[in-house]
């Protein structure tokens, strides 16, 4: 269970990938010929730094495509989390993997330096929309991923999936979220694609060769994968997330929450002792600057008292039990209404929000407008 | 003294450069500064000429210019030569007349690919209808598809100028300054003029500078004016003392006396430029001439929009802020009015669409301040069944049509230029403008003029794209105005969320009122962003819908992912989503962005 209490986790990111998907714009680049051993030092050097401050309740390695890394590789990282960041009290330790790189090695590697949950990057089950995106697995490798992480041990496996993909149909959509129901994974992720710059996507969109399919059919979508998941007891408790009870993501719902995290590798974003920091992306930058200087910050943002309370707000109502308005008061020390009361008038009043028991959240139609809810907290 | 003076005299040289946007009238000025050392390379910036960082941008002159340059000639005698800028745009075609009016020659640049075009031609006539030496200048002729050859005929096929002696130059690369500088010498004849005459200088441009009140740039035709002088505007009898009389060099250089043919300013406390019209004559006050030079004419806007601000609250910024401009600019126009839909704004009045388009981007760029501006309108002339008429400039205000006998607009002559292939999707495009037919001209082997009388509401609203997309851009237009004419003319008012929203009314003719309708009712269904709830937009005539559409409620807007923590993204996501609102205005309960009100103007091709 999520507790409610401040904690802090580390993000690891491993920006190294076989190849490129359409849609991606996380920082990342083609693994051929990079530095990865070096880049594995400069990680362990950079953890060293952070460890000093405390260390972490709960450990996520991301990308990019962490099972890109090769077994000598992986367990290297391994290696060096578990001397440097792993303790007895870990809550949760998650690593994403992609079904194409995923295998009994691998698994076993996780295992051995108690990894507890994993995160595979699925998509959608239709071979047809997983060519189209660029992915480099078939909907059986998902499958048969999915099922071989269960007879090791993991049976705390998360599913990513997309929707509102071109040419995706309502009933494929259907046929993808019945298949990822039958494998029995305690929690999904489902996100709808977004285009951004520096994407395939973006280029075919601005050539006008993409069919995307459009706000209508996204919210019909939406409201599909709402209904099919809850029916089979995955609750939605944040905007893209669905759980069974007991299994929501503690690393992620730590961002939710506004608390601290460090975030450890190329292009990784932090936030440290109320700092928001971002590192070097490119590879070789963030190798020098680990060696020059320890860490690899390049932005540091203090974050306002301002700034502080919008993000509670518009971070904190993603999730469906929303912010809870004892809570705020304890956090800054004034009523919420003080601060928002206007804005919380007007959004209730539009049907936007809602207040039960002492928490603010997010009605039915305020989910699906959700930007125009967090959109109001923004007071620059 | 007097002797000194007829030989100063004997040394002047003024001239304009005349040429169509793009023929490189502005580098060639640049190259003439160089060679009279005007200025050193260091001084130099690209186009000097043009001062304000709009008209480097657009690389158009808005406002005129002159400067004074001595040029050591080669046989070894040193000129004054006065070099006033023209406007290329049709918008400013009287400016460039009276600009031309204070010369005695011009360089006639025509581009060595492009050739002659409708606006050159124009210009020319007025250069010649003011007596002007022309001196043809081939441009860019170092361009791979220059053709000068061809050029020179068709300067002697379709302008009628001999070109034997034209100017084969690049003024880009410096080829041909020495010649053209020669000729200005040989051609073009010293200002004659008595210095002893009473005072007549002509206005050509004014501006306001906050420290000296206006700054009215002359040309000396006949006399001479003095610091300490009183002098009278013959427009208006005001009378005023001269403090400051110089010339540009385009550094300011003050000066005892300003004499015939010497092109210059003077200062004496004038308080508005509108006491300075361009056009008026100059004289003394206790010896005036006789009459005034030729040609004054007030000039009137042509074109009408509503302008507002955004925020309510800088309804006062953007009347000092118009306030300002008009100190430099004596053709626009404004007064206040209220919109039900945008609020407190004013009317303001445009000598064309470029002038409007201009004064709002100052506005929105010199002032800070964010606008909407309503569709341009024409001045309608409305005759009223009680037997009185009204002029109306903005579509909101037309009387109900039970009150209204008939309508007249404004027409225009418009001259097209074009190669003979496009004759006849000009003509097609003409009728379908509600053109009337008035004749044709054949200039040589290859090209015509079309002459067409048609409403200046429709010129003004697509004509000139359409021209250019039909005839892949070799079509060239210039036209006058030409009077006004009864009209079958409607108003069309448009409704969001079923309230009337009156800055977007507009009069449409009774023929095309329908498919207008459907045009502007669906590129507002594109423009305006979903709402919470659904908004219908109509059009009707009166109380009748002619055209509907619907835009959807908003129905999914939410940001998936967060990744990997990355939350100063997702913040900057929402600011920039809220920031973007702030550029809509709430007509009623619906936002509506800025390009939504020129939409039922603006419109492209496939529409």
């Amino acid at each position: 269970m999520i507790k409610s209490n401040a904690h802090r986790g580390a993000y690891i990111h491993i920006p190294f990938c076989d190849h490129i998907c359409h849609y991606c714009d996380f920082n990342k680049v083609f693994m051929k010929n990079q530095p990865v051993d070096e880049y594995l030092d400069a990680l362990a050097k950079e953890m060293q730094h952070y460890r000093e401050d405390g260390l972490p309740e709960t450990i996520y390695i991301g990308g990019g495509t962490p099972t890109a890394l090769n077994e000598v590789q992986f367990e290297r990282l391994f290696i060096d989390i578990q001397k440097n960041l792993v303790h007895s009290s870990v809550r949760e330790f998650t690593v994403e993997a992609n079904p194409e790189s995923l295998n009994e090695e691998k698994l076993e590697i996780m295992k051995r330096f108690g990894v507890t949950r994993l995160s595979i990057g699925v998509q959608t089950f239709d071979d047809h929309l997983l060519q189209e995106i660029g992915r480099a697995h078939k909907s059986a490798d998902a499958a048969n991923a999915v099922k071989l992480a269960q007879t090791h041990g993991f049976d705390n496996v998360t599913l990513d999936l997309m929707f509102a993909l071109p040419g995706q149909t309502e009933t494929s959509l259907h046929e993808s979220l019945e298949r990822a129901i039958g494998l029995g994974t305690p929690h999904i992720s489902i996100y709808s694609l977004q285009i951004e710059p520096k994407t395939i996507f973006y280029n075919r969109m601005r050539s006008g060769k993409l069919r995307l399919p459009g706000e209508d059919i996204e919210a019909d979508m939406y409201g599909q994968i709402i209904f099919e998941l809850e029916k089979h007891g995955l609750h939605h408790y944040e905007i893209s997330n669905f759980a069974k009870p007991g299994y929501e993501g503690i690393h992620n719902s730590l961002y939710w929450q506004n608390e601290e995290y460090y975030g450890i590798g190329a292009g990784a974003h932090g936030y440290w002792k109320g700092v928001r920091y971002a590192n070097a992306g490119p590879v070789k930058k963030y190798i020098e600057r680990v060696h020059a200087h320890g860490h690899a910050r390049t932005s540091e943002h203090p974050v306002t008292v301002t700034e502080k309370m919008e993000e509670e707000m518009f971070l904190g109502l993603r999730l469906m039990k929303g912010v809870s308005t004892s809570h705020f008061r304890e956090k800054f020390g004034v009523p919420i209404d003080q601060i928002y009361g206007t804005q919380i008038a007007r959004l209730q009043e539009e049907g936007l929000l809602t207040e039960h028991h002492g928490r603010l959240s997010l009605t039915r139609r305020g989910i699906f407008l959700g930007n125009n809810v967090f959109e109001a907290f923004i007071t620059s | 003294m007097s002797e000194n003076k007829d030989t100063r005299q004997a040394h002047i040289r003024n001239f304009s450069i005349i040429a169509h946007i793009d023929h490189g009238k502005s580098t060639l000025a640049d190259r003439i500064l160089e060679a009279t050392q005007a200025l050193t390379q260091r001084e130099m910036k690209a186009q000097t000429l043009d001062a304000m960082d709009l008209e480097r941008e657009r690389g158009i002159t808005i406002k005129l210019n002159a400067v004074e340059l001595n040029y050591k000639a080669p046989n070894g005698e040193t000129y004054i030569f006065h070099l006033i800028d023209t406007p290329g745009h049709v918008d400013f075609s009287y400016e460039v007349s009276r600009s031309l009016a204070a010369c005695e020659g011009a360089l006639l640049v025509v581009d060595a690919a492009q050739g002659v075009e409708a606006q050159t031609l124009a210009n020319v006539y007025l250069a010649l209808e003011n007596n002007l030496e022309i001196i043809p200048v081939i441009n860019k002729i170092d361009l791979p598809n220059a053709d000068p050859e061809r050029v020179k005929n068709e300067i002697e096929d379709v302008i009628g100028l001999d070109a034997s002696d034209a100017v084969l130059a690049s003024a880009k690369a410096g080829i041909g300054t020495d010649e053209i500088l020669k000729q200005i010498i040989e051609n073009i004849p010293a200002p004659s003029g008595d210095p002893n005459a009473p005072l007549q200088a002509l206005i050509f441009d004014s501006l306001y500078d906050a420290y000296r009140g206006v700054v009215v740039y002359i040309r000396v035709v006949e006399g001479s004016v003095r610091v300490g002088d009183k002098i009278k505007m013959m427009a208006n009898g005001k009378t005023f003392e001269v403090l400051e009389v110089g010339v540009s060099t385009p550094k300011i250089e003050n000066r005892e006396v300003l004499s015939v043919g010497d092109v210059g300013f003077l200062t004496a406390s004038i308080k508005s430029v509108h006491d300075t019209q361009v056009g008026d004559t100059v004289t003394h006050a206790e010896r005036p001439a006789a009459e005034p030079l030729p040609g004054y004419r007030k000039m009137n806007p042509m074109v009408y929009c509503g302008l507002y601000p955004i925020d309510t609250a800088r309804y006062d910024d953007l009347r000092e802020a118009l306030g300002r401009l008009e100190l430099n600019d004596s053709a626009l126009q404004y007064e206040p009015e209220t919109s039900e839909a945008l609020g407190f704004g004013f009317r303001c009045g445009f000598l064309g669409l470029l002038h409007m388009d201009i004064v709002q981007e100052r506005l929105e760029r010199e002032f800070n301040i964010d606008l909407i501006a309503t569709a341009p309108s024409v001045i309608y002339n409305v005759k009223l069944t009680d037997g009185s008429s009204v002029r109306v400039g903005n579509p909101s205000e037309m009387p109900e049509r039970k009150f209204i006998s008939e309508v007249e607009e404004p027409y225009v002559k418009a001259t097209i230029m074009t190669p003979n292939d496009y004759v006849g999707a000009i003509m097609e495009l003409c009728q379908r403008k509600r053109g009337e037919f008035k004749t044709m001209e054949y200039l040589d082997a290859n090209r015509t003029n079309v002459i067409y009388d048609l409403p200046l509401s429709e010129i003004m609203f697509d004509f000139f794209d359409f021209l250019k997309s039909s005839t892949k851009g070799y079509a060239s237009l210039d036209y006058e105005m030409d009077g006004y004419r009864v009209s079958d003319l409607l108003k069309m008012d448009i409704l969001l969320n079923g309230e009337k929203v009156d800055a977007l009314s507009v009069i449409v003719h009774q023929e095309f009122a329908y498919d207008r309708g459907k045009a502007i009712v669906e590129k507002l269904k594109e423009l305006i962003p979903r709402q919470q709830f659904e908004v219908p937009i109509q059009a009707a005539i009166g109380q009748k819908i002619i055209s509907r559409s619907t835009i959807k409620a908003l129905r999914k807007n939410v940001l998936a992912k967060c990744y990997g923590g990355e939350v100063s993204r997702k913040r900057k996501l929402l600011e920039k989503q809220k920031e973007g609102k702030k550029r809509m205005k709430a007509v009623g309960s619906v936002e509506v962005p800025q390009e939504a009100f020129m939409a039922v103007f603006k419109m492209s091709h496939d529409d």
